[in-house]
C-alpha cells in the first residue's frame, strides 16, 4: 500500500512539470507581449529602444531556456515571483482570490452532494417509475444549462420579484459571515445545480450497478431487512465512483468558474485568469495554471489513494 | 447486465435490421426509449430549422433597426427584439447553425482523434502507453475551459480556430475511455488471428479493433456535441467565440442582454433556453444510446 502511495505521489512531478512546460510554451505562443501591450497605451511613437530595455526588464531578452529556468528555480522555493502587469507580490494577489474560489467551490460541491445522493439514491431504487424519469430529467437538465445563464436568471428574478440584490462588493467569511453567504450563494447555487447534476447521475448508475451484484442477493436471500441491505451493502459499495467523480468535479470547478464570477461581479481565480491573458501577463497566467492543475492533481492524488483505503477489494501495483 | 465487453454494434444493428429494416430498429427504439426518441426528435428538428434558416426565418439576422430597438415580443417580433433592433427569433434560428457547426465539427474531430489515440496506446502498450498516458494526464490536468481560452487567444477568435480550441481538450478525454474497452479488445483472439494471419499494425488497429470500440465511440460522441455547444456559447459569451455580427446563442447573452436584463428580459431568457433545449436533447439521446449500446460505460 504505502509503495503505491510514494509511487503514485512521485508520478504527480512529472505531469505537473507537464503542465508548467504547456503553459510555459502556450503563453509565448500567443501573439503580442506584455511589452508591447503595456507601452500601447502611450499615444507617442514606441522607440525600439524603449521595447529592448522593457524587455529586458523583465527578463524576456533571455534564451527560453533560461527563462523556464529562473521561473522552476522560482518555484521550488515557494517564490511566484511579482506580475508583470501591476508588480505586485503574486501570491498577495492569489490570497484572497484563492478563498473566494475555494469557499465557491466548498459551497456548492456541499449544495450539489446534498441534493445529488438522495436523488440519485431514489432514482435507482425506482427505476423507471417517476420519480426515476423526473431524477434524470432534472438531471441531464442540470449538464445542459449553462450555470452563467443560471446565474443571469438568478438575478433577474431576484430583482424583478423581489426588488433586492446581493451585495456587489466581496466581504470576507471571518469579517462578515452572513454578508458573504447572502453574496456566495447565488454563485454556489448556480453552479452547484450542474455538479449535482453530475453526481445524481453517477450516484444512479452506480446504485444500479451494485444492487445487481450477488452479494445483494445473498443478503436479501438470507432474509436481511432491505434498509440494512440499502445501508450496509449497497450505498457503501457505489460511494467509491461518486467520491471520485464528485472529487474531480470539485478540482475542475477551481478554474472553471471564469463565467460565473463574470455574471456574479466576483473577483476569483477565473476572472484573474482572464485578465492575466488578456494582458500577456506571463508570471501571473503561469502561477494561476499551476495553481488550478496542482489542486486537480492532488485531488486526484488523494481520490486514487482512498478508493484502494475504502475498498480493500483493490489491489496496487 | 454481465456483458463488459464492448460488442459491435453493426453486428447488432444487422441482426435488428434483419429482424424488421432499420425502420424496425427505430421504431424499436421509440417503443422502449422515449426519453431518448424525444431527445432525437429535437435535435433532428434543430438541423431542419439549421438547413433552413433563411427560408424560415422572419428577418435578416443582421438588419439593424434602431425604430424597432428593445421592443417586446409582439405579432411582428415574436420574441423581440435586440439592443439594435434585430429580430431575437431571426438570431436564434441563425444562432442554431453556429452551435450546430461548432457541435458536430469539435465533437467528431474530437472523438475521432481520441479514438484513434486511445486504441493507438491500447494496441501497442509499453513504452508509447505510458508516455501517451503522461501526456494525457498533463492535458486533463489542464483545466477545460482555460484550454479552450489559451487556443483561442494564440489563434483568434475564428469558427475553425474555435472549433480547434473546443477539440483539444476533448482529445485526451475520449483517448482514456476508448483506450480502457481497447485494452480487453486487444486480448481477443480475432486479434491474435489477424496478427498470426500477418497483417501490419495499421490493418489490425483500423479493421479489428477500430470497429470494436464503436459503442463507446459513438457514446462519447453523443456526449461530446452536448458539451461542445455548451462550451461554444461560453467562450461566445466571454467574447472569445465567434465575432458579432454573426448570430451565436452565447453571444446573444452579451452585453445588451445582462445590461438590460431588467427591462427586456425576453433577450437574455431565450437564446439560454435555446442553448439548454440544444444540449438538453443531445444528452438525452445520448443516454439512451448509451443505455442501449453499452450500459457500464460511464461519461459525463
Amino acid at each position: 500500500m504505502w509503495k503505491y502511495v510514494v509511487k503514485r505521489f512521485i508520478l504527480m512531478i512529472p505531469t505537473l512539470l507537464g503542465v508548467a512546460v504547456l503553459i510555459f510554451v502556450l503563453m509565448r505562443i500567443v501573439p503580442g507581449d506584455i511589452v508591447e501591450l503595456r507601452l500601447a497605451g502611450d499615444s507617442s511613437a514606441v522607440s525600439e529602444e524603449l521595447l529592448k530595455t522593457e524587455r529586458a526588464r523583465f527578463g524576456l531578452d533571455q534564451p527560453l531556456w533560461k527563462q523556464f529556468g529562473t521561473w522552476l528555480w522560482g518555484l521550488a522555493r515557494f517564490d511566484f515571483g511579482t506580475s508583470m502587469w501591476t508588480g505586485a507580490s503574486i501570491a498577495e494577489e492569489l490570497k484572497l482570490r484563492f478563498a473566494l474560489s475555494l469557499q465557491l467551490a466548498i459551497m456548492a460541491t456541499v449544495i450539489g452532494v446534498a441534493i445529488a445522493l438522495p436523488l440519485g439514491v431514489a432514482s435507482a431504487l425506482k427505476q423507471d417509475s417517476w420519480v426515476d424519469y423526473v431524477a434524470r430529467i432534472v438531471s441531464i437538465a442540470g449538464i445542459a444549462t449553462p450555470g452563467f445563464w443560471l446565474g443571469i436568471l438568478m438575478i433577474l428574478v431576484l430583482l424583478v420579484v423581489f426588488r433586492w440584490l446581493p451585495p456587489m462588493v466581496y466581504t470576507p467569511f471571518w469579517v462578515n459571515p452572513w454578508q458573504n453567504l447572502l453574496q456566495l450563494i447565488w454563485p454556489a447555487l448556480a453552479v452547484g445545480y450542474r455538479l449535482s447534476a453530475v453526481v445524481t447521475r453517477m450516484t444512479r448508475s452506480a446504485m444500479l450497478e451494485v444492487l445487481r451484484e450477488d452479494y445483494i442477493r445473498t443478503a436479501r436471500a438470507k432474509g436481511l431487512v432491505e434498509t440494512l441491505i440499502l445501508k450496509r451493502h449497497a450505498i457503501k459499495n457505489a460511494m467509491l465512483p461518486v467520491l471520485t467523480v464528485t472529487g474531480i468535479e470539485f478540482a475542475a470547478l477551481m478554474g472553471g468558474l471564469v463565467v460565473t464570477e463574470q455574471v456574479f461581479n466576483l473577483n476569483g481565480l477565473g476572472l484573474l485568469f482572464v485578465q492575466a491573458v488578456a494582458h500577456r501577463d506571463y508570471t501571473l497566467t503561469q502561477a494561476l495554471v499551476l495553481l488550478v492543475a496542482s489542486v486537480f492533481i492532488i485531488v486526484n492524488f488523494f481520490m486514487d489513494v482512498m478508493y484502494g483505503w475504502l475498498d480493500p477489494r483493490i489491489r496496487y501495483r | 447486465m454481465a456483458i463488459n465487453v464492448p460488442f459491435d454494434v453493426t453486428q447488432i444493428a444487422a441482426a435488428e435490421a434483419a429482424r424488421g429494416g432499420w425502420w424496425g430498429v427505430i421504431k424499436d427504439f421509440i417503443r422502449r426509449r422515449p426519453l431518448g426518441a424525444a431527445g432525437a426528435a429535437v435535435v433532428i428538428l434543430l438541423m431542419l430549422v439549421a438547413l433552413s434558416a433563411n427560408l424560415i426565418a422572419p428577418y435578416d439576422p443582421v438588419a439593424v433597426d434602431f425604430g424597432a430597438m428593445l421592443s417586446r415580443p409582439s405579432a411582428a417580433h415574436w420574441l423581440g427584439t435586440d439592443a439594435f433592433g434585430r429580430d431575437v427569433l431571426t438570431r436564434l434560428i441563425y444562432g442554431s447553425r453556429t452551435a450546430l457547426l461548432v457541435g458536430f465539427g469539435a465533437a467528431m474531430i474530437g472523438a475521432t482523434a481520441g479514438a484513434v489515440l486511445g486504441v493507438g496506446s491500447a494496441f501497442f502498450g509499453g513504452r508509447v502507453d505510458l508516455y501517451l498516458q503522461r501526456v494525457m494526464d498533463i492535458f486533463i490536468a489542464f483545466p477545460l475551459i482555460i484550454l479552450a481560452l489559451a487556443i483561442v487567444a494564440i489563434l483568434g477568435n475564428t469558427l475553425p480556430n474555435l472549433i480547434m480550441a473546443i477539440t483539444i481538450p476533448m482529445i485526451p478525454r475520449c483517448a482514456i475511455v476508448i483506450r480502457s474497452s481497447a485494452l480487453s479488445i486487444r486480448e481477443m483472439p480475432y486479434v491474435d488471428a489477424a496478427r498470426a494471419a500477418g497483417f501490419g499494425n495499421g490493418r489490425i488497429i483500423l479493421r479489428h479493433m477500430l470497429p470494436n470500440v464503436m459503442a463507446p465511440y459513438l457514446i462519447l460522441l453523443t456526449s461530446f456535441l452536448g458539451q461542445a455547444i455548451l462550451l461554444e456559447a461560453t467562450l461566445s459569451f466571454l467574447g472569445l467565440g465567434v465575432k458579432e455580427p454573426t448570430a451565436a446563442w452565447g453571444l446573444m447573452l452579451r452585453g445588451a442582454a445582462v445590461d438590460f436584463a431588467e427591462s427586456a428580459p425576453w433577450m437574455a431568457v431565450f437564446p439560454g433556453l435555446a442553448i439548454s433545449l440544444a444540449v438538453f436533447a443531445f444528452n438525452l439521446f445520448g443516454d439512451s444510446l448509451r443505455d442501449a449500446l453499452d450500459p457500464k460505460l460511464r461519461t459525463l
